[in-house]
Formats: C-alpha cells, structure tokens, sequence
C-alpha cells in the first residue's frame, strides 16, 4: 500500500470500515511513513473536534415563535 | 459510530472538549440519554395517535440539535431559525407517514436537511447541486504538513475553538459541508445520508473524505505548531 492508497482509504480506516487485510497493511504503511501518520491522525482529530461540537441553544424569541406555530397547528389538528 | 470511537481514544493529555450531550443539560423536559433512545418510539407512538405533548418532547429534546444541524448546513441565522420550524411542522404534519423502521431523529434530520438545503440553494442559485458529480481524478495527498504539536485543543479556549470550527466549516463548499455535517456531526450512516441527500453511497463516501481533507488543511493555519491565533 502506498501514500497514496493510504489517503484513498483514509475515511473507511478511521471509520472502521476496512476489511482486516487492508487494516493491517495500512497500518504496517503509517508505522514507516511519518506524512501519512500526520495525516491520519490530524484527521481523526478534525472529525473528533466537530463531532464534540455542541448542539445550539435556540435563543428565546425563537424558541417561542416555534412552540406557539406548533401549538396553532395542533389546534388545528384538533380541529 | 465514528463519534464514540474517537472519543475513547486520546490526544495529548486530555479534552478541553466536553462531549456534554444536550440530554444532559438541565432542563425538566429533558431525560438521560438512555432513556431517552429507549422511549423515543414510545413518545413517537402516542404523538401518531394524537398526543400533542408526546410531539412536543421530542421537539424538547432534538431542537437544539436540528438548530445546530440547519445552521451548519445555511451558514445563515435567518434561513436556519425557518428551515429548523418547518422541519418540525412538517415532521408533524407527516408523522403518520412515518414508518418506525428507522429511528424519529432520523427521519426529522432527513426533513431538516432538506429544508435547509431548499434555502440555501435559493440563496445561492447556480452555485450549487448536490447531484452533479463534483469528484474528480485529483491528487488527494496533502502536501506542506505540518505538525499541530501535542494536544492543539489545550492552546484554544472553548469559544475561540468554537469559532475556529465555525470558520472552516464555513469556508467549505456546500456540497461537502453538507455531508460531512450529516455524518460527522449528525453521526448518520453512509446509506442514512446517501438516502437523505438523494445521492448514491460511493458519492457519499467520495465527499466525505475530501470534506474531511479539506477541513484538515483548514485547520492547519491555526493548530500548526507555533501557531499563535
């Protein structure tokens, strides 16, 4: 496997998705290849950081406007 | 899931990051994650058949993380406060069709996405179709590395780290953001997303890892060592 089969494979190695094989001839690759070590941790950080992210506070007004549209329309519903 | 994964592993000395589910966050509506999951379908069941309070707990408890899912994929306050209202009013309107075979945030993500996509294409018309091929042939090996030095989290507070992750998933072109959000952030499956967006599973892939290339190399400008911003 070379640098860049490495990068090809890149998102099914961190997602686990690579057949044991190819697990293990990549992972024989990032023990000699410093580049794609760096690449494939800095990856594995970049969706780490985002998948930490979050989720957003819904400011009141707007918190308000969507409970007083849901309540007009299970009126409706009700109807 | 990705997501679980990688938080077992460590870089550096630790997490500046919590991975505080929303769940958790006091609030009387809310329910410890597991119970959550495990009664979802209960709540679903007894909104089908009419409980409008059942539908308005799980509205509780998925609208801070379809705000967050409609502001990532609009990059726009406005577009993503409508896109997330409509999203709920139609899960509502629609519940009926709702099959059970696949999980209710599921589904509102689906919905969510969608009219966040309706948006932002009418914001941006011409620039932007998620069913023409955009992959090409090119070289995906990074060049210039540069080294981020032992644990980059430690050197940002969380809301300069928030901004930074704001500011580079901004910079990413639509076609990208939009998957990378619905399975790096929204932790959909391959096939959930390709399903959601309309496109086949190789296109899913194909996008997905140069959205996480991309970002990558975005976050190089910051994180690289002796970086100072």
């Amino acid at each position: 496997m070379n640098c860049q089969d490495v990068i090809q494979e890149l998102s099914n190695f961190i997602d686990g998705e690579l057949d044991a094989a190819s697990k293990q001839e990549l992972e024989r690759h990032l023990k000699e290849c410093t580049e794609c070590k760096l690449v494939v941790d800095q990856t594995k950080k970049t969706v780490r950081l985002f998948c930490d992210s979050e989720p957003i506070d819904l400011p009141g007004e707007v918190r308000n406007r969507l409970h007083n549209a849901l309540r007009r329309k299970f009126k409706e519903a009700a109807h | 899931m990705l997501c679980a994964n990688l938080k077992t592993e460590t870089f550096g000395a630790g997490l500046l990051f919590s991975s505080q589910n929303f769940l958790s966050t006091p609030n009387p509506h809310r329910l410890a994650s597991a119970v959550a999951r495990e009664d979802e379908h209960l709540l679903v069941a007894a909104a089908k058949s009419g409980d409008a309070s059942a539908f308005e707990e799980l509205v509780n408890r998925y609208e801070r993380k379809i705000f967050r899912l409609t502001m990532n994929i609009t990059r726009n306050r406005e577009d993503a406060e409508d896109a997330m209202q409509d999203a709920f009013l139609k899960s509502y309107s629609h519940l009926k069709t709702f099959q059970g075979d696949a999980r209710f945030y599921t589904w509102l993500v689906r919905i969510a996405a969608n009219e966040a996509l309706m948006r932002l294409r009418k914001r941006r018309p011409g620039q932007f179709s998620l069913d023409e091929p955009i992959e090409g042939d090119e070289d995906l090996m990074p060049r210039e590395l540069q080294d981020w030095g032992p644990g980059p989290e430690q050197r940002f507070a969380q809301t300069e780290m928030r901004e930074i992750l704001s500011s580079v998933i901004d910079e990413l072109e639509p076609d990208y953001r939009t998957v990378f959000v619905l399975r790096d952030i929204e932790e959909l499956s391959t096939e959930e997303t390709a399903d959601a967006l309309g496109i086949s599973v190789p296109a899913v892939k194909s996008r997905l890892l140069r959205a996480r290339l991309k970002l990558r190399q975005k976050l190089d400008r910051y994180f690289m060592q002796g970086a100072t911003n």
